[in-house]
C-alpha cells in the first residue's frame, strides 16, 4: 500500500527522522494560512499524489509569500498531474503540501528495503540525490552504497557511519545521519515497510540534515497489524474497478485491451494474458479469482469485466484442481443468465469433472466457445473480439 | 525415486483442525501419504477425525516419528509455526499458507539458517506431489502420474498445467514442487534444481517462474555450471505491466528489474529450453527427450 508524502513524513517525525515544518492543505485557503503560520520567506508548495516526478510534471513551486502560495494552491488543486510515473491519464490532484523553504547545501539519497537475495533490508544510499535512483543505477552504480542489515541485531552504528562517510558527509553530519538512518530503520520495522525512500536527503546551510521528500510503500500482508496506518489508503489514487474487485477479494488489475480474463491462480492469470497476446491480442486485465473460487466469485468477477466498457470478449481459463469444473460451468451459466453478458464468451477448463462441467455448458443451449487447450482458447478469444 | 517425499514420509498437520488442514490432510491421506497427526496449540490430547492432536511440535514429533509437516496455519501465526517445525528438528516443512508478513518470514529465515537440518518449501505454495507415493499440499493427487520428469514452479495452476501438459503426451512426474511466489522463500529453484540432479529417476525438468526478483537469474547460471539434464522453461509475465503486484507478493517489475525478458534471455543461455507459450511446456519436454 502506498501513502502520500506528508503522511510518510509525519510517520517518520514521529520514529525521529526530522523533515521540514508543514502542513497538509485541502484548499487554497488553507494552504495561505499554513504559510502564514511557517512564517519563512519562502515556502514550498508541493502537490501530493501517488506518483514520483512531480516537479518535473509543475507539482512543486516555491512561494515568496503567503498569498502566492495561496495562489499557487488554487491552481495546483484539481489540475491533471501528469509524470513519467503516473501514465497519461495523469492523477487529479487534491491535497497539497505547504512547507518551510530551507537552505540546502547538498541533495543526497537514502532508502530501505527488503533484498529479495539475502533476505535482509538493505539501507541504500548515494551522493547523487533529487535524481531518478534508478537512472542512477543504471548508469553509475559506484555512486550507490549499500549495507546489508542483520534482522536479528538491526542497524548497527558503524554501519550507518560507513554510508555517511562513502556519501561525503562531514564527522558533525555523521552523527547526525547515524541518529537518522537508525531512526529510519526503527520506522522500517515498526510500521512493516516495504520501501521508505528519503530522496532528496539534504544538508541544510545551519549543518542540518533533513528528509526533504519521502515515500513509504507498506507491505500489504502486514496491514492487519497496522490500523491506523491502513486508514491512510486514499481511495482518489486507486483505479475505481480495481477497489470494487477488492471488496469481492478479486485479485483485479486493469489493464488497456479488450479482452477481459477470468483464471484461477495468479501465475495461470499471468500465463493467459501472455497467451492472448502471442495470438496477437490484448488482454483488459489481470484477475485471479482464487483456488476456491465459487459461482458467488464467478458472478462477481462477471460484473467486474462487464464494467469494463472496453471489453469485447472474455476468455475463460480455470484450471480445476480443488476448484470442481462442474461447479464452474454452474457457476458461469447462472452468472451469464442473471447479468446478460453481451460479449462473447470463451471458456477452456480442465481437471477435476471436466467432462461434467463442459456437457452443462453445452446443454445450457448459451451461446459460449469452447477449447480444449490454451493456446486454442486464445486463438479463439482474439478473432471474436476482432 | 522421487525427492523431498516418498513412501518413507511420516506426515504431520499444523493446523490439522482447521478447514483447510481437515480437508487436505484427508485428501493426502486418500492418496496414500502416512498422515501422523496434527499440531494445534491449546487441542493437545483431542482426536481429530481419527488423528492425534499434538500442543505443540516437540511433542507431536516425539510421540508419532514425524519427518515432514505441511502447515495450513493462518498469515499472522504461520511464521511462527515454521519457525517451531525446524526446532522440532523436521526434515521437511511445507508452507502453503498464503499473506505472510515479510518481516515475519525475514525472521523465520533468520531462524532457518542455525536449524540447517530443516528444509522449508514455500510459503504461499501448492506443496509437494511424489505422484504414487505421497503428497504434501493441495497439488490435486489424481491429475498427477508416476514417470520420469520433475517440476518446479512458482505458481501453483501452472503446475498443474504442466502436469496436464505432460499427462496429453503420455509422460508422468517424478516430484511436483510448488516453490512459492513470495519474495522470501525456503526452496529455490537452484535447491530444488540440485535434488533433481541427484535423483536417478528424473530425465528431464520443467521449471515455471515468474516475473520479480531474480531467482530465475540465479538459477540459470547455477544451471550453465552444475545442471545436465533438459530443463524446458516458461516464465509467466510477459505481458505484465511494471510497478504492479500481479497476484503473488513477489512477482512484480521493480526499478525496471525483474522482467520476463531478462529471465527468458538468461535461461536460454544457460541451455534452457524456454517456450514463449504457457501450452507449450509439455510438448517442448517430448522434443527434448526425444520420444
Amino acid at each position: 500500500m502506498k501513502i502520500h508524502e506528508y503522511q510518510a513524513k509525519a510517520i517518520l517525525a514521529r520514529h525521529g527522522v526530522p523533515v521540514p515544518r508543514g502542513e497538509v492543505a485541502f484548499n487554497a485557503v488553507e494552504a495561505g494560512e499554513i504559510a502564514r503560520r511557517l512564517g519563512t520567506p519562502v515556502v514550498v508548495v508541493k502537490a501530493q499524489i501517488h506518483a514520483g516526478g512531480r516537479g518535473k510534471g509543475g507539482g512543486v513551486k516555491l512561494a515568496k509569500s503567503p498569498d502566492e502560495a495561496e495562489a499557487l494552491a488554487g491552481r495546483m488543486i484539481g489540475m491533471t498531474l501528469i509524470t513519467h510515473q503516473t501514465g497519461p491519464e495523469g492523477r487529479v490532484v487534491s491535497r497539497i503540501l505547504v512547507e518551510e523553504g530551507l537552505q540546502m547545501t547538498r541533495e543526497l539519497y537514502l532508502s530501505i528495503l527488503l533484498d529479495r537475495a539475502s533476505g535482509k533490508p538493505v539501507m541504500m544510499a548515494s551522493a547523487a540525490g533529487g535524481m531518478d535512483i534508478e537512472e542512477v543505477a543504471a548508469s553509475t552504480p559506484e555512486k550507490i552504497v549499500k549495507v546489508f542489515i542483520e534482522p536479528g541485531v538491526g542497524l548497527v552504528p558503524f554501519e550507518a557511519r560507513q554510508l555517511g562517510f562513502a556519501i561525503g558527509l562531514d564527522g558533525p553530519q555523521v552523527t547526525k545521519a547515524v541518529q537518522l538512518m537508525t531512526a529510519l530503520y526503527e520506522a522500517f520495522v515498526a510500521t512493516d515497510a516495504s520501501l521508505i525512500e528519503i530522496n532528496p536527503l539534504v544538508t541544510t546551510a545551519s549543518g542540518n540534515l533533513l528528509a526533504l521528500d519521502a515515500k513509504m510503500n507498506f507491505d500489504d500482508n502486514a496491514l492487519y497489524r497496522h490500523p491506523l496506518i491502513r486508514d491512510l489508503r486514499d481511495l482518489e489514487e486507486e483505479n475505481p474497478l480495481e477497489i470494487e474487485a477488492s471488496k469481492f477479494s478479486l485479485n483485479y488489475i486493469h489493464l488497456d485491451g479488450n479482452i477481459g480474463c477470468m483464471v484461477n491462480g495468479a501465475g495461470l492469470a499471468m500465463a493467459t494474458m501472455d497467451i492472448i497476446k502471442l495470438a496477437g491480442g490484448e488482454p483488459a486485465n489481470f484477475l485471479d479469482v482464487g483456488g476456491g473460487a465459487n459461482a458467488e466469485q464467478i458472478r462477481n468477477a462477471f460484473k467486474i469485466l462487464m464494467s469494463d466498457k472496453h471489453v469485447k470478449a472474455v476468455l475463460i481459463n480455470i484450471f480445476g484442481g480443488i476448484l470442481r469444473c462442474d461447479v464452474l460451468a454452474q457457476g458461469v451459466i447462472a452468472a451469464v443468465k442473471e447479468l446478460g453478458v453481451p460479449v462473447p464468451i470463451v471458456i477452456r477448463m480442465e481437471g477435476t469433472n471436466v467432462d461434467e462441467g463442459k456437457r452443462l455448458l453445452k446443454e445450457s443451449q448459451m451461446n459460449f466457445t469452447t477449447a480444449d487447450s490454451m493456446g486454442e482458447a486464445a486463438t479463439k478469444v482474439v478473432q471474436l473480439a476482432g | 525415486m522421487s525427492i523431498l517425499i516418498d513412501k518413507s514420509t511420516r506426515l504431520l498437520v499444523q493446523g490439522l483442525t482447521g478447514r483447510e488442514g481437515t480437508f487436505h490432510a484427508k485428501q493426502a491421506a486418500a492418496y496414500g501419504t502416512t498422515v501422523v497427526g496434527g499440531v494445534t496449540p491449546g487441542k493437545g490430547g483431542s482426536i481429530h477425525e481419527g488423528w492425534p492432536i499434538f500442543d505443540t511440535m516437540h511433542q507431536a514429533v516425539e510421540k508419532t516419528g514425524a519427518n515432514a509437516t505441511v502447515i495450513f496455519v493462518p498469515p499472522p501465526f504461520a511464521a511462527d509455526a515454521i519457525m517451531e517445525a525446524a526446532d522440532a528438528d523436521i526434515g521437511v516443512v511445507v508452507c502453503i499458507t498464503e499473506g505472510i508478513p515479510i518481516l515475519d518470514m525475514m525472521r523465520a529465515m533468520t531462524f532457518l539458517k542455525t536449524r540447517p537440518r530443516t528444509r522449508l518449501v514455500g510459503p504461499n505454495c501448492p506443496g509437494v506431489i511424489s505422484p504414487g507415493k505421497a503428497k504434501a499440499g493441495i497439488i490435486p493427487g489424481h491429475i498427477c502420474k508416476e514417470g520420469r520428469v520433475g517440476i518446479v514452479s512458482k505458481s501453483g495452476t501452472l503446475t498443474y498445467e504442466a502436469i496436464h501438459q505432460l499427462t496429453r503426451v503420455g509422460l508422468g512426474q517424478t516430484t511436483c514442487i510448488g516453490i512459492g511466489g513470495d519474495p522470501l522463500i525456503g526452496t529455490s529453484f537452484i535447491d530444488a534444481l540440485t535434488l533433481f540432479a541427484a535423483d536417478a529417476d528424473t530425465d528431464a525438468v520443467i521449471m515455471i517462474g515468474e516475473i520479480g526478483g531474480s531467482a530465475e537469474e540465479d538459477a540459470a547460471a547455477w544451471i550453465t555450471a552444475n545442471f545436465k539434464k533438459p530443463i524446458v522453461g516458461f516464465i509467466a509475465g510477459q505481458t505484465a505491466p511494471p510497478g504492479r503486484r500481479m497476484g503473488h507478493a513477489g512477482a512484480i517489475i521493480a526499478g525496471g528489474k525483474g522482467t520476463a525478458a531478462e529471465k527468458m534471455a538468461a535461461l536460454t543461455a544457460a541451455g534452457v529450453k524456454v517456450v514463449k507459450s504457457p501450452a507449450d511446456m509439455g510438448s517442448a519436454i517430448k522434443a527434448r527427450l526425444g520420444n
